[in-house]
């Protein structure tokens, strides 16, 4: 165990090395003059230019300006804006609401997501179970801010249940509509990944035994195989945490919540290109360590997961 | 060694593992692949009976048929809403005005016909979606086919190298780019989807070949003494590509929506491409005024990626050997 924990975490620190330096190489050595590519429609002051070169060692090798930029952003610098204000800094107090936002959103998608899969994997074939797998589908097919949009006209306006923008009615009230709409995209992977397993798992040689023994149809259900369907799951919710942390760039740029995937949402209208790129890579290195703590506890669930 | 980590959502990699898979699947399999592989296994038979008896392959197949015709002559089907089909033609005077003779889906923002703009969008929102995927799947054909057939050095090397890309939340990666990329066309677009696109697929591609290349139709291409690219062009590459195609094809849809996504938060498909990510994101600040403008380009870009989903998906049972 320990050392698939160090080959894990050996290869997250790779990956991180490689994510960091593709954001690093699209962003500033790409053909063209990064500087003015950040300030966007805005002409820069000569000031600001020679503030951004000095700022990311634009005038050095492009090794060395890599690996000053991998300095910071270890030690945690993501850099600052056009008005000198540090991106961590910024994020810093936006945190708990994308926290907040993202668990109800993890937690509604997970309960969710669990009893649609369980129930149709139970009844492979019935009219329930193509139901479920007709509706994954066609959600999967609406882009998130549609959903964003439509649910505050209908859910907000139209019939007033719950606030339409911003977080001033406190949780869970601010945050349902909102986590809602998020959850609703990572459900139907959800609720399609535990259908499979489990109608899969019921036929599994060791649920035959444990039923020959003797043991009822609900602890055989509820121990063993939701146990060795929960599996291929957990490995999801690292993906979707990604599409969660996507997810919550755009509905919180729709209802207003003050977190910092509505930070990226501005920032990338008002073109504040750095940061842009800071708070990519906090999301970044957020989903690669989300990753590496879910491999954990699924290989801790299945020990065959650390021969492989 | 296939990696502890998946970050499918599907259960691609056991699906590659299976050695059997369908050989009728590849477009160009050659005739060594018929004759030395025997008969029998899932896909001896033939996906093209199986495809065609079901209703849940010609519906989307026909909508994206549809769907087609409308990318390539946009100009006339833009006439037969009854005006004269011209998206650029705009009287603010009919802003945000519904429905009337000639336009059926009424005006937007700036008083141009929706049901004009809607049409027109089809080829730019098709275009990425096909674009990205085609870029994606040549990638990942290359960088899979090469991981696949070697060990050691050059496995190891192009698996980590699509472990960075798959490190990216899809649409920050996607965001990251767009923001520092000046110029946002169909092209540029479809190109930076496709950069985090092809990682997927490739690991998909890596686990298929590595489950054919120790087919005994490889073996007995090789005895036979046709060259070691050969046979993998012609038998192991063919071989693979059957539950690649279905991911593909689910993948176009995935894109078309990423690009609408991208073009909503602003770093998508610029001003003068007409397309359904920017008719919604126009569409946002109007909605309670004037629903129609989010309706119409939701509702075609929602038929689009749903018949592009559920043909993947039919494809993907047809093709999977397991089912």
């Amino acid at each position: 165990m320990i050392l698939y924990v160090a080959r894990r975490v050996l290869g997250l620190a790779g990956t991180l090395v490689g994510v960091t330096f593709v954001i690093y190489a699209m962003v500033f050595a790409l053909p063209g003059d990064p500087v003015a590519a950040l300030g966007g429609d805005r002409p820069l002051s000569p000031s600001v230019v020679a503030q951004l070169r000095q700022q990311y060692n634009l005038d050095e090798p492009l090794v060395v300006q890599y690996l000053l930029y991998l300095g910071g952003v270890l030690t945690g610098d993501l850099g600052s804006d056009f008005n000198g204000r540090s991106v961590a800094g910024q994020m810093a107090g936006r945190w708990p609401t994308t926290i907040a936002l993202a668990l109800t959103a993890w937690g509604l998608q997970i309960v969710v997501g669990v009893v649609l899969g369980v129930v149709a994997g139970l009844r492979r074939g019935s009219l329930l179970d193509r139901g479920v797998l007709l509706l994954t589908i066609l959600i999967s097919s609406v882009p998130v801010f549609v959903l964003g949009v439509t649910a505050q006209l209908v859910v907000g306006v139209r019939w007033q249940l719950l606030p339409i923008a911003g977080s001033s009615a406190g949780w869970p009230t601010a945050y349902l509509l909102p986590a809602a709409v998020i959850a609703v995209f990572g459900l139907a992977p959800i609720a399609r990944l535990v259908r499979g397993s489990v109608s899969d798992t019921l036929g599994a040689d060791f649920v035959r035994a444990h039923r020959a023994k003797g043991l009822s149809p609900r602890r055989v259900v509820g121990l063993h195989v939701m146990r060795s369907s929960a599996i291929p799951v957990l490995t999801y919710l690292a993906v979707d945490l990604g599409l969660l942390l996507g997810g919550t760039v755009v509905v919180e740029g729709i209802f207003n919540l003050p977190g910092v995937g509505q930070l990226l949402f501005s920032a990338v209208r008002e073109q504040e290109g750095a940061i842009v790129v800071g708070v990519s890579t906090a999301l970044v290195v957020i989903f690669l360590l989300a990753s590496l703590v879910v491999d954990l506890v699924a290989s801790a669930l299945d020990p065959r997961i650390r021969r492989a | 060694m296939p990696e502890p980590r998946s970050h499918d959502a599907t259960d691609v990699e056991e699906r590659g593992e299976v050695t059997d898979q369908g050989r009728e699947t590849g477009a160009g399999a050659g005739p060594g692949a018929g004759t030395a592989s025997p008969a029998g296994g899932p896909g001896a038979r033939g996906v093209w009976p199986r495809l065609r008896t079901r209703a849940s392959f010609w519906v989307p197949t026909g909508a994206l048929v549809v769907l087609g015709a409308v990318a390539l002559a946009p100009g006339f089907f833009a006439t037969l809403g009854g005006g004269d089909g011209d998206p650029r033609v705009c009287l603010l005077a009919r802003s945000v005005q519904a429905s009337a003779t000639g336009h059926p889906f009424g005006f937007d923002v700036q008083g141009c016909d929706v049901f004009a703009n809607v049409i027109y969008g089809t080829r730019a929102s098709l275009s990425v979606g096909l674009l990205a995927t085609a870029v994606a799947l040549v990638v990942a054909l290359v960088v899979g086919t090469a991981a696949g057939l070697r060990d050691g050095l050059l496995d190891t090397a192009l698996s980590r190298l699509t472990d960075v890309f798959l490190g990216f939340p899809f649409l920050v990666g996607a965001l990251v780019v767009l923001t520092s990329l000046g110029d946002r066309s169909v092209v540029s677009v479809a190109l930076v989807l496709g950069l985090f696109a092809w990682p997927t697929l490739a690991r998909l591609v890596r686990s298929s070949v590595r489950s054919v290349r120790g087919a005994e139709f490889v073996a007995a291409s090789r005895a036979m003494g046709i060259s070691a690219t050969r046979t993998v062009l012609l038998h192991v590459v063919p071989n693979s590509l059957g539950p690649v195609l279905a991911i593909a094809t689910i993948m176009v849809g995935q894109v078309i929506v990423a690009e609408s996504t991208l073009t909503f938060l602003g770093v998508g498909l610029e001003a003068p491409s007409i397309s359904w990510g920017r008719q919604l994101a126009e569409a946002q600040s109007r909605v309670s005024s004037a629903p129609h403008l989010l309706l119409w380009p939701s509702l075609f870009l929602t038929v689009t990626v749903l018949a592009l989903i559920s043909l993947g998906d039919v494809l993907r049972d047809v093709l999977d050997p397991r089912s």
